[in-house]
């Protein structure tokens, strides 16, 4: 491209490793025999289960009920029988009570599950419709959609940007899906626009994804209050504060959410699934997840059932190829090291990475030289090499000081770390020692 | 000539006395009253700063203690002798408690216990546990990666060659902040009289502790039955014994089939060791 790509100031650029994937069709996973839905697959309170074991239940009926506001309903992604119900682990490595249904293999549709008129819906039904499919932010960040939708009167929300620059390495999840449902991608915009009588609305892309951007930009056609903005191939450009920074100019202060710059960002992924919701009635019991890496025999896209095990999956890309060195959910910048197989696929993957023995190093922990590679590449303009310091010697009143929690644990600091100093775990204790203050300072108060 | 002499030293003479009268009538009336038994109490202190009695060290605590806001018995460090001496300062009488050490509950070293991965990362147990809850596979077990050693202002723990973190005694002077900063809770205040402690501290169930630890308690109820004191009760998957009860006996440590009690008993007291070969 001629002209000259936007982006911010820091960043890295970790190996993208995405040609495992990237030029393979989305494909429908094999529905294991028992699948396991954890009542808990989002930011906010857990759901309690509306059903009991032995009970019948059908595809996409509900089977976790929702508490509170900040909380969606968990659906069923199978038909079949209730096993049991029991405290399973998840994703995040902690467990929660999960339902093991046992998959009768027909996909009876629940009676619910009907097809809607787009045209006739205010924006209130539609916020219950994305409520009730259980939608959330399909990034993996797995904040409910509907409180995202429903900002604040004093908040005036101008521009909608949708996030398809997936920057982690291997992952091409966001990428098939701007190519291959692209008229979902932009239909799910105009529905988010539509429901926050917003003008304007940008897609942001990654200039690695050629094919993505022609297919969106062929739907959009001459649309003029959408658009696509190509960005720099770099890491971190899907976080939300930066792509907003690239894209508007806007700054958020420190502490603040998008919507204090009149901005909201959903997941291109979370646009597609509102739009199918609405228009499906089904609601959200299957994701589109990266199965990728060396370690992997067959990497593919694929089209994932909620509650599907991790070892089904890797099963279903060929098993291993060679010995697995480390296998993680997310990518590989962010994303979360698994011990175990038996862990469910949940709302909040978006891909699994496999890493093969060879790949996986045990770096020596050195001493840091100050060389500011860290200051250089933090997106949020922080001193990683600082607050690491604090953190170790338990001092976390002056990583405080140190803006600690505007940290957005992209994990650039460690990845670019010569002396491999593990910065941002650090600054992650210290982040939660922080939040743990703050908490008890709030509950001391009342 | 003698003018010259005599002009400075009056004059200067006169401020001066103005000067000290001034002085003189400042310090009467704008006396800051101290109260002499602080500087009393905060001298049969330790002096360690620890914090451990609430206070930002041993002068803080010395002021409240006069002023009445902490008790005469609040500097755990000092412990019993301090209590009394503070006491006498105050001119109370202290009830005499038991001194405790820490102990941390966990046998589960790297022999018995089995890891579900490689830990890579900052050498923390509050960094490690926020992984999975840590590389154990018990959810319950000492990582032995020293957030207690580090936190401990007296040099009383270490961690022993097969991973564990373990309290000199000796060296406790039981201030609770390696209590406080563990992340898995193990690490329980016990009186320095008990011989017999239940190193464990999983309320996994039996089946599932035997999976990954062979030296966990298992919740089979065998020390409940032995136990003739109703000393040692099992709930919430656990044993657990009270210290006011123990007569130190060891009966359940010798009955316990996974070991998982610890007892003294090379200073076991011979009155128990004829009725245990009596059984």
């Amino acid at each position: 491209m001629g002209f000259k790509l936007l982006s911010f100031r820091g960043g890295t650029r970790p190996p993208g490793n995405k040609h495992f994937t990237k030029n393979k069709n989305i494909e429908k996973a094999k529905v294991p025999a028992l699948v396991y839905i954890p009542l808990k697959q989002h930011v906010g309170a857990p759901c309690e289960a509306v059903v009991k074991p032995g009970d019948q239940v059908k595809m996409g009926q509900v089977i976790g009920k929702q508490m509170g506001f900040i909380s969606v309903p968990i659906h069923s992604s199978v038909s079949g029988k209730v096993k049991s119900i029991i405290p399973f682990p998840i994703p995040q490595g902690n467990k929660e009570m999960t339902v093991v249904i046992e998959n009768d293999g027909l996909d009876t549709l629940d009676d619910s599950i009907k097809p809607r008129d787009i045209n006739a819906l205010s924006a209130d039904e539609i916020r219950n419709i994305i409520l009730d499919a259980g939608i959330v932010g399909l990034g993996s960040a797995t904040f409910p959609t509907h409180v995202k939708l429903s900002p604040p009167a004093d908040k005036h929300i101008d521009t909608v940007i949708l996030n398809g620059a997936e920057c982690e390495s291997y992952l091409t999840t966001d990428d098939r899906i701007m190519i291959e449902q692209a008229d979902e991608v932009v239909a799910g915009l105009r529905v988010i626009m539509g429901v926050l009588d917003v003008k304007m609305g940008y897609i942001g892309i990654e200039s690695n994804k050629p094919e993505a951007i022609a297919a969106i930009e062929k739907v959009i056609g001459n649309e003029s209050n959408i658009r696509v903005k190509v960005l720099k191939d770099k890491y971190p450009q899907g976080c939300e504060r930066k792509l907003i920074e690239t894209i508007t100019g806007r700054q958020i202060p420190s502490g603040g959410l998008p919507m204090d710059v009149g901005v909201i960002v959903n997941n291109v992924g979370t646009a597609a699934q509102i739009y199918k919701s609405i228009i499906t009635g089904m609601p959200l019991i299957e994701k589109v997840i990266t199965v990728s890496g060396r370690g992997v025999e067959n990497p593919r896209n694929l089209l994932v059932r909620i509650g599907t095990l991790l070892e089904d999956l890797i099963d279903d890309c060929g098993g291993y190829a060679g010995d697995p060195g480390k296998v993680i959910i997310g990518g590989p910048m962010m994303g979360m090291a698994q011990h175990s197989l038996e862990v469910p696929v949940t709302k909040c993957v978006s891909g699994i990475v496999v890493l093969p023995k060879e790949e996986v190093k045990d770096e020596e922990i050195l001493p840091c030289i100050r060389c500011g590679k860290c200051v250089e590449v933090c997106p949020i303009h922080l001193m990683p090499l600082h607050i690491s310091a604090y953190s170790l010697k338990g001092d976390y009143e002056s990583c405080k000081k140190f803006n600690a929690l505007d940290c957005v644990e992209c994990g650039s600091c460690s990845y670019i770390c010569p002396a491999k100093r593990p910065l941002q775990h650090s600054i992650k204790v210290a982040k939660e020692a922080i939040i743990a203050e703050n908490k008890g300072k709030a509950s001391g108060d009342q | 000539m003698l003018n010259d002499i005599l002009m400075p030293i009056v004059s200067l003479g006169g401020i001066s006395l103005v000067f000290g009268a001034g002085l003189a009538f400042a310090s009467h009336k704008f006396a800051i009253k101290v109260d002499h038994r602080v500087d009393e109490v905060r001298e049969v202190l330790p002096g360690a700063n620890c914090g451990a009695c609430g206070y930002p060290g041993c002068d803080a605590f010395a002021t409240a203690v006069v002023v009445g806001d902490a008790p005469v018995s609040g500097c755990t460090v000092g412990g019993a002798k301090v209590a009394e001496k503070v006491g006498a300062i105050m001119g109370q009488t202290v009830t005499e408690t038991e001194k405790k050490v820490a102990k941390v509950l966990c046998n589960g070293d790297c022999e018995s216990a089995k890891n579900k991965y490689e830990y890579q990362g900052v050498e923390d147990c509050v960094a490690a546990a926020m992984f999975h809850g840590g590389p154990k596979e018990c959810n319950y077990g000492c990582m032995g990666l020293g957030t207690c050693v580090r936190a401990c202002p007296f040099d009383a723990l270490y961690i022993n060659d097969k991973g564990i973190a373990v309290v000199d005694e000796e060296k406790c002077t039981g201030c609770e902040i390696c209590v406080s900063v563990c992340p898995k809770n193990i690490i329980e205040m016990i009186p320095v009289s008990s011989q017999v402690q239940v190193m464990c501290k999983s309320e996994d169930k039996g089946r599932d502790v035997r999976k990954y630890c062979t030296v966990g308690c298992i919740a089979c109820k065998i020390c409940e039955k032995a136990c003739e004191y109703d000393a040692i009760k099992v709930n919430d998957n656990i044993a657990r014994i009270d210290y006011e009860k123990c007569v130190n006996c060891m009966v359940c440590a010798e009955k316990c089939p996974t070991k998982s009690i610890y007892a003294d008993f090379d200073n076991r007291d011979p009155k128990f060791i004829k009725s245990a070969d009596k059984n």
